[in-house]
C-alpha cells in the first residue's frame, strides 16, 4: 500500500500496461468510462497494440444515485464501436472506489449485448468498496479515504491529483 | 344619534375643501361643519386624528350577484364589502340572473338592500329584454322602481338599429344609456389585448378597434338622437381620445374607467394569471398611461371598481376559460389614492372621481358633505398600509390581480345616513 | 400581476417544468440537446432502453387528442423504463363536472412522478404546474397557440445535426404563424440560441400582432422570404383554418405559400426543410419536396423520442 504523495500517474500507466500485456488478444474489447477511463483506455490501446477500436461508456444514465443526484450537466454519448455479443472485454476506470460505476457500466454493457467475459482495469485502487467487485489489474493501490481523480493536460500527460468526494 | 368627528381633515372635492374642520351629526344629517351647533351633545365622538374625512365614496359597477349568481357572492357579502371599502352609494349593473329587465326584480333588489341598512344602492336597468339584444325593456316602469339609467352591461349588442331605437327611446324620456363599447365580431373568442403578449403567450386576441368602432357608433348615434350616454369602462388611448373630443364638440357624454385599468396592462398577466383575465382587456402600457391622463383632465369621469366577485373555482381554469373580472370595491380607495400619488394630484381634485364626480353620473345628491342632507361619510388613514390578502376580504370574492400587494390607504369609518356601518378593528 | 417569477425553475434555477421554451437560458437549451445526443446512441442499440426512471409514474395527461405526439412520450417514458399511464380526457364531458385541477389532484394522489399535459387551451399546463405539489414534474406537449416545448427543442436538435453551429444561419418559418404553437416555440428557441436571422412567411390573416418584438423578420412573399435561406420551417395549416375567415381556399394557399421544388430553389442549395407533422401534402408542402433529399421530416421524428427521453430524465433529477 502506498501511503504520502501521490504517485506518478504515466508511471502507473506503464505499470499498469505491464500487466496487461500477455493477457490480451487483438480482438480484446477495451471500454474506457468517461471521462478519466477513456483517457486511460486510449494510452492501453495504443500501448497493446488492439486490433479492434477501444470503446467509451457514459454511465450516467445507469447510475444508483441519479435519484439523489439527477443528471450532470454533460453526458456524453457512449461509443462501442465493436460487436459487444461473445467478445472478451475489459472495462477500464481511472479510480476504483465503491464499485458502484462499474456495476453501472456491466448493467449498461449487458444492453448492447452478451459478452463472453468481462475484466476490469483501474489506474488506482483506493479501497472503500461497497459492491463485491474486485480489479484483475490495478496500477496501484493507495491510501484508503484519499480521494483522487485523474487530469490531463495540453499535452496529454497524466497526472492524479485530490479532488474533494 | 348624535356623531362628533373631531380633529379630521376633511376633504369635499365639490366645495373644494380641504381643511381641518369637525363634523356634526344629528338625525341621520350633518348638520354643521367646523363649529359646534349650540347646545349639540353627542352620543359618539370619533377622534379623526391624522385621519381623512370625505364623503362616501360613489362606485359606478358594483356586482352585488343577487338575483342568480349567489354561488359567487351575496348581497350581505358585497355590501359589508362596499361598506368596508368606504362605499356609501353604488350602482349594480343588470347582469344577474335573470337580468334587471323587470320592475319586480328591481323592487326586491332595492328592498332587500335598503333592510341591509348600508350602502345606497341605484340598480341599472336591462337596456333590452334579458339582455338578449332583441325587444327593449318597459324603461319607464323600470324608472319608477329605482333605475336611475339602462345598460346592456357586457352583453353583446349587435343590431345597430336596435341601438338606434334604444337610445330614441330612452331619449324621449331623458333616460341615461350607460354602454360598454366593444364590436361583439371584432371582439369573438377574444381574451386579451391585442398586442405582444396576446401574441407571446398565443391568447385569442381583442384588437383596439372593437372598442373604437363601437365607440364611434355609440357617439354619431348620440349625436343624431340626444340621448344622454354614459361610456363604461373605457380602455385605449384611442377611445380616450374620440371622447375628448366629442366632449370638446359638446355632445352629452360622461365616461368611466375600472381602477384595474388605471394601474395595470397586459404585462401584468404574467404567466397566465387568470385574476388579470379582465372585460374589457388590459391594454398596453401607453394605453394605461392615456387612462390616467384623461383620469388628471377629466375625460374622464369616474374611476369605478367594477367590482365582480367570482368563485375561486371558476378562475381555477386555464386563461381564457376562467370567468372575467375581479373583485375591488374594497380596493377602490387604496388604489385611487395610489393613482392620486403617483400622478402627483391634489387629493380633493383626485378623490372627485371617486365621490362627487361618479354621483354627477349617477344624477343623484350624493358624494359631498352638505348640510341638511343625509351623512354619507367615509373616514380613513390615508398613511396605513395593508396587504391584499384574500381572507382579509369582506367580499365573496377573492379574484384580485393584486393579491399579496401592500397598499397604502385603509378606511377607518363609514356611515351612510349618519349610521356608523363600519368601523375598521 | 405578480405570477411574474418563471414557474419552470426551482430556486436554484434547474429545470423543473417545462411549460414554454421563452424564458429559459440557452444553457438549458444546449444541456437538453446534448443529452438528447447521448439518448440517439441508446436507441441505436440492441436494448433501446435504460433503467434511469424506473419505477417512476409517468401520466400523459391529453386533453386534446393526439395519437403521434401522445406515442413519441410514451416510446420516450418507456425508453427510460418509467410505467407510463395514458388518460385521454373527454373535454366535453370534462367540462360538465370534473375541473382540470380536480382531475390532476386525483391523479397526483396516485404517486405520480410527472405529468405530460397537452390541452387545447394556452396556459393549462402552467395551471397545473401551479397547482401541482412540490415534487411532481410537468411537461408541456403542447397548449391551444401557446407553446410545444418538445417540438421546438427537436427541431433545434435536427437543426444542429445538420447544420451544427446556430450563429451563421438564416431560419424561415412558414405559414400559420398565428395559430401555432410550434412557430412560438421555433422562434423562442432560435432566437435564445443566436439564430441570427430569423423570418416568418405568411398573409397577414396569419401573422399575430406584434410578431417582429419576438425579433423576427415578417415576410408577405415567398420568394423574398425563401431567398438564401440554410433551414425552411414548415407549419401544418390546421383544416378549420383553410376554408373562411382566414383563407379562401386550400388551392389559394398552396399557390402562395405552398412549399414546392421552383420555391425551395430559392433557398440556399443545401437547405434542410423540416415539418412538424402531420403534413398536408399539396397544402402546404408539396409531395417531391416532402419526400425530397433535402427534408429531414423523418430524422425529425426519432430525433423527438431522444428529446423527449432528454427532458424527462433531466426534469426527472432536477
Amino acid at each position: 500500500m502506498t501511503t504520502g504523495p501521490l504517485p506518478d500517474a504515466e508511471q502507473l500507466v506503464a505499470a499498469l500496461i505491464e500487466k496487461m500485456r500477455g493477457n490480451v488478444a487483438p480482438d480484446t474489447g477495451l471500454i474506457g468510462i468517461v471521462t478519466g477511463g477513456a483517457w486511460l483506455a486510449e494510452r492501453l490501446h495504443t500501448a497493446l497494440k488492439l486490433e479492434v477500436p477501444f470503446g467509451t461508456l457514459d454511465v450516467s444514465f445507469y447510475r444508483d444515485d441519479f435519484q439523489h443526484k439527477g443528471l450532470k450537466r454533460k453526458v456524453a454519448p457512449s461509443d462501442i464501436p465493436f460487436e459487444v455479443e461473445g467478445r472478451d472485454l475489459i472495462l477500464v476506470d481511472d479510480v476504483l472506489y465503491t464499485g458502484r460505476t462499474i456495476r453501472a457500466a456491466m448493467n449498461e454493457l449487458f444492453d448492447y449485448g452478451r459478452p463472453a467475459s468481462i475484466r476490469l482495469a483501474s489506474l488506482v485502487d483506493r479501497g472503500g468498496r461497497e459492491l463485491p467487485i474486485a480489479a484483475q489489474f490495478v496500477g496501484a493501490t493507495i491510501e484508503a479515504g484519499q480521494s483522487v481523480e485523474l487530469k490531463r493536460d495540453a499535452q496529454g500527460r497524466l497526472s492524479l491529483a485530490l479532488s474533494i468526494d | 344619534m348624535k356623531i362628533h368627528i373631531k380633529n379630521g381633515r376633511l376633504i369635499d372635492p365639490a366645495a373644494g375643501t380641504d381643511a381641518k374642520r369637525d363634523v356634526y351629526i344629528a338625525a341621520g344629517k350633518i348638520v354643521a361643519l367646523g363649529n359646534a351647533p349650540s347646545g349639540f351633545t353627542a352620543n359618539r365622538t370619533i377622534d379623526a386624528s391624522g385621519l381623512i374625512v370625505c364623503p362616501g365614496l360613489v362606485d359606478l359597477a358594483v356586482r352585488l350577484r343577487e338575483p342568480g349568481f349567489e354561488y359567487m357572492a351575496t348581497l350581505e357579502s358585497e355590501m359589508q364589502a362596499a361598506a368596508a371599502g368606504g362605499v356609501t352609494s353604488l350602482a349594480c349593473p343588470p347582469d344577474t340572473d335573470p337580468p334587471l329587465d323587470e320592475p319586480g326584480l328591481v323592487e326586491m333588489l332595492k328592498f332587500r338592500a335598503r333592510n341591509l341598512h348600508q350602502a345606497h344602492v341605484y340598480p341599472i336597468g336591462a337596456l333590452t329584454v334579458g339582455l338578449k339584444g332583441t325587444h327593449l325593456t318597459e324603461m319607464a316602469e323600470l324608472t319608477d322602481a329605482g333605475c336611475v339609467a339602462f345598460s346592456h352591461a357586457d352583453a353583446p349588442l349587435t343590431d345597430t338599429q336596435l341601438l338606434l331605437r334604444a337610445l330614441q327611446y330612452a331619449a324621449t324620456f331623458d333616460f341615461a344609456v350607460w354602454l360598454r363599447p366593444q364590436d361583439a365580431g371584432l371582439a369573438r373568442g377574444g381574451v386579451a389585448h391585442d398586442g405582444q403578449v396576446a401574441t407571446r403567450l398565443g391568447l385569442a386576441a381583442i384588437p383596439v378597434c372593437a372598442e373604437t368602432i363601437a365607440l364611434s357608433t355609440i357617439l354619431l348615434l348620440a349625436r343624431e338622437t340626444g340621448a344622454r350616454i354614459h361610456i363604461c369602462r373605457i380602455s385605449s388611448a384611442e377611445g380616450v381620445d374620440m371622447v375628448r373630443q366629442a366632449k370638446a364638440r359638446g355632445l352629452k357624454v360622461s365616461c368611466d374607467v375600472a381602477i384595474h385599468h388605471a394601474h395595470l396592462s397586459e404585462m401584468d398577466i404574467g404567466y397566465f394569471d387568470p385574476n388579470c383575465n379582465l372585460t374589457p382587456p388590459l391594454r398596453s402600457q401607453r394605453d394605461r398611461d392615456a387612462l390616467r391622463a384623461a383620469l388628471g383632465d377629466g375625460t374622464v369621469d369616474a374611476l369605478c371598481s367594477d367590482h365582480t366577485p367570482v368563485d375561486e373555482d371558476a378562475k381555477q381554469s386555464p386563461f381564457a376559460e376562467a370567468e372575467t373580472g375581479a373583485t375591488g370595491v374594497e380596493l377602490l380607495l387604496p388604489l385611487t389614492l395610489k393613482w392620486i400619488e403617483e400622478t402627483k394630484l391634489p387629493l380633493a381634485q383626485g378623490l372627485a372621481r371617486i365621490t362627487s364626480e361618479p354621483a354627477r353620473v349617477l344624477g343623484v345628491d350624493a358624494g359631498r358633505l352638505q348640510l341638511g342632507v343625509g351623512a354619507d361619510i367615509c373616514i380613513f388613514d390615508p398613511a396605513r398600509y395593508w396587504k391584499v390578502e384574500p381572507t382579509a376580504l369582506k367580499s365573496q370574492g377573492k379574484n384580485t390581480p393584486f393579491t399579496g400587494v401592500e397598499i397604502k390607504g385603509k378606511v377607518s369609518y363609514t356611515l351612510v345616513d349618519g349610521l356608523l356601518v363600519y368601523e375598521s378593528a | 400581476m405578480f405570477l411574474t417569477s418563471n414557474p419552470q425553475l426551482n430556486k436554484n434555477g434547474e429545470l423543473h417544468h417545462l411549460l414554454s421554451i421563452e424564458g429559459l437560458p440557452g444553457e438549458i437549451l444546449l444541456q437538453i440537446l446534448d443529452t438528447a445526443e447521448s439518448f440517439v446512441g441508446v436507441t441505436q442499440r440492441e436494448v433501446k432502453k435504460v433503467p434511469l426512471l424506473r419505477g417512476k409514474a409517468i401520466f400523459n395527461l391529453f386533453f386534446e387528442p393526439s395519437t403521434r405526439t401522445r406515442t413519441t412520450f410514451e416510446i420516450a417514458a418507456k425508453r427510460l423504463s418509467a410505467d407510463v399511464i395514458n388518460l385521454a380526457i373527454n373535454v366535453s364531458s370534462q367540462s360538465k363536472g370534473e375541473s382540470v385541477l380536480d382531475t390532476v389532484a386525483n391523479l397526483a394522489a396516485m404517486q405520480a412522478d410527472m405529468f405530460i399535459v397537452r390541452h387545447s387551451q394556452s396556459g393549462a399546463p402552467h395551471l397545473i404546474a401551479r397547482h401541482v405539489g412540490e415534487d411532481i414534474h410537468v411537461v408541456n406537449a403542447g397548449d391551444g397557440r401557446h407553446s410545444h416545448p418538445t417540438q421546438g427543442l427537436l427541431d433545434m436538435f435536427t437543426i444542429r445535426h445538420y447544420k451544427h453551429d446556430f450563429h451563421q444561419l438564416k431560419v424561415a418559418i412558414v405559414g400559420d404563424i398565428l395559430h401555432s404553437r410550434v412557430a412560438r416555440s421555433q422562434i423562442h428557441a432560435l432566437t435564445t440560441l443566436g439564430v441570427p436571422e430569423v423570418r416568418v412567411i405568411g398573409p397577414k390573416t396569419l401573422l399575430p400582432t406584434n410578431v417582429d418584438n419576438m425579433g423576427v423578420h415578417v415576410y408577405h412573399d415567398m420568394a423574398k422570404g425563401l431567398k438564401d435561406v440554410d433551414v425552411v420551417m414548415m407549419l401544418r395549416l390546421q383544416n378549420e383554418r383553410m376554408q373562411g375567415s382566414f383563407l379562401p381556399s386550400p388551392q389559394e394557399f398552396f399557390k402562395f405559400y405552398g412549399l414546392t421544388a421552383e420555391k425551395l430553389a430559392l433557398a440556399k442549395p443545401d437547405a434542410i426543410v423540416l415539418h412538424p407533422g402531420p403534413m398536408n401534402r399539396g397544402v402546404e408542402i408539396d409531395s417531391t419536396v416532402a419526400d425530397g433529399n433535402q427534408s429531414v421530416i423523418l430524422p425529425q421524428v426519432t430525433f423527438g423520442i431522444a428529446i423527449r427521453m432528454a427532458v424527462m430524465s433531466i426534469l426527472a433529477g432536477n
